[in-house]
């Protein structure tokens, strides 16, 4: 019994302390480390931040170049899909083009009552652009985010909305000096109040860590009022991150509680990070 | 072919190649642990580090591991440390292995590995959800460890085949 038990501590020793060959540290002293780095990372201190500002710099920086490459492939595979469906996706346009087209007439009287209502109760709503690319897009089972080439020296902060066009893709949750982290809306982590049109239904959007998001935290009976709808999401406006109204997605008729985004987040190549100011002179 | 083989760049290039595959994993945007499919991801990293720790360690150094933990950190965005800390788990319990084991064979290897890569996912997905309050699902690590460890016997046949070239190389 007291040699088995001297066997393990034995082998533990040896695995843990001693350094083979061409091993520069023990297995003990980087464990240690490791621990260490996960501690002193959460710490609010300014020279730790400034630390991880520089590691994250330089890291995403090398992950670009390093996925260019496989980056390049992508777009060659893309290209030659695109082609392939020429035709087909030609006549679809053509016929969504059309009705588009029949729609932007009331749209633009429904922007013009907008902003008439919005001046009778003095409220006005500001943004600014900033025009950003995806750097990387890695996406992993733990966190669905894209990296931007966008940071803090040209003015990005954190909870700043992401737009794919006039779609919403997510938010800034981390800047560094000239890169920042947004969260897509996919990701697990990600909730965002919105409203369910034509219903005006408001919830909250939850990712689910795939490639759809779900309704969350409404009112009992929204699936009934919702039955057989096809489901516009918006941004409600609510807590003031969003200006209300930006599309998030649609739920489809068949698909209860499932939003489908606008916006193809493996697709994106360039994105618009946006800063809503929201002033009422009441 | 045979005097490229013996050059000094290939022999160099062949040593390095476990470290150079794992640098290129986790800088890489392409990830297996990410593959569009529900039902199906994998971890190539647990693998390369579990061969290579335990069948050959002098070609994957326990810094270089620790290092590539952090690079991955970064990259997939979730708080520094934590995947370092994970690889150098496997090579932990790889190395305890090596010392208990005498002759070492493919199935201890790969139960063995179901055993870490089981103990790993446990420990990110604690130090994840119970720390540091991220939302993870639980299904697709169960996932990714099943089949990482059905996988293995592939990569344990492809490492094995460059494990053998390089000890040749080294023995020209």
């Amino acid at each position: 019994m007291a040699t088995s038990r001297d066997d393990f501590v034995i082998a533990f020793r040896s695995a843990f302390l001693k350094k083979k060959d061409k091993q520069k540290f023990s297995l003990l002293t980087l464990i240690f480390l490791s621990i260490f780095v996960i501690i002193l990372g959460n710490l609010n201190f300014k020279v730790i931040k400034i630390i991880k500002i520089g590691i994250n710099e330089v890291i995403y920086r090398t992950s670009f170049i390093i996925s260019i490459p496989e980056n390049k492939i992508k777009n060659i595979n893309a290209k030659i899909k695109e082609h392939t469906e020429l035709y087909k996706k030609y006549k679809s346009n053509e016929l969504e083009l059309k009705n588009l087209k029949q729609k932007k007439l009331s749209n633009i009287f429904l922007i013009l009552e907008n902003k008439k209502l919005r001046n009778l109760i003095n409220e006005s709503i500001n943004s600014e652009e900033i025009l950003a690319k995806v750097l990387i897009d890695k996406e992993s089972p733990y966190l669905k985010s894209i990296v931007l080439n966008r940071g803090s020296k040209d003015k990005v902060k954190i909870g700043m909305a992401i737009m794919d066009d006039t779609y919403l893709v997510g938010k800034v949750i981390e800047v560094n000096y000239s890169s920042s982290r947004a969260l897509l809306l996919s990701d697990l982590n990600s909730k965002i109040p919105v409203l369910l049109e034509p219903n005006g239904i408001q919830a909250v959007a939850s990712g689910t860590g795939k490639t759809h998001g779900v309704i969350e935290y409404t009112k009992e009976e929204y699936e009934d009022e919702i039955k057989n709808r096809e489901i516009l999401v918006y941004t409600s406006g609510l807590g003031s991150l969003f200006k209300p109204g930006i599309p998030v997605g649609k739920i489809l008729n068949d698909k209860m509680n499932r939003i489908t985004f606008f916006s193809d987040f493996t697709q994106l190549d360039y994105i618009k990070i946006v800063s809503y100011n929201i002033e009422s002179k009441n | 072919m045979s005097s490229l083989n013996k050059s000094p760049f290939f022999q160099i290039f062949f040593s390095y190649l476990p470290i150079i595959t794992l640098y290129l994993s986790v800088f890489n945007e392409f990830d297996f642990n990410y593959l569009k499919n529900e039902y199906f991801s994998f971890s190539f990293v647990h693998i390369l580090i579990f061969y290579w720790t335990l069948r050959n360690p002098n070609h994957l150094g326990y810094f270089s591991v620790f290092l590539a933990g952090l690079i991955n950190d970064v990259v997939v965005g979730i708080p520094i440390g934590i995947s370092s800390f994970c690889y150098l788990i496997i090579c932990a319990v790889s190395a305890y292995i090596r010392n208990i084991i005498l002759s070492p064979n493919f199935i201890n290897d790969w139960i063995s590995l179901l055993f870490t890569v089981l103990l790993v996912n446990s420990i990110q997905v604690i130090i994840l959800d119970l720390i540091f309050y991220f939302n993870v699902d639980y299904i697709n690590y169960l996932i990714n460890s099943v089949f990482t460890f059905i996988l293995y016997p592939l990569f344990f046949f492809i490492f094995n085949y460059l494990d053998q070239k390089i000890k040749i190389q080294q023995n020209d």
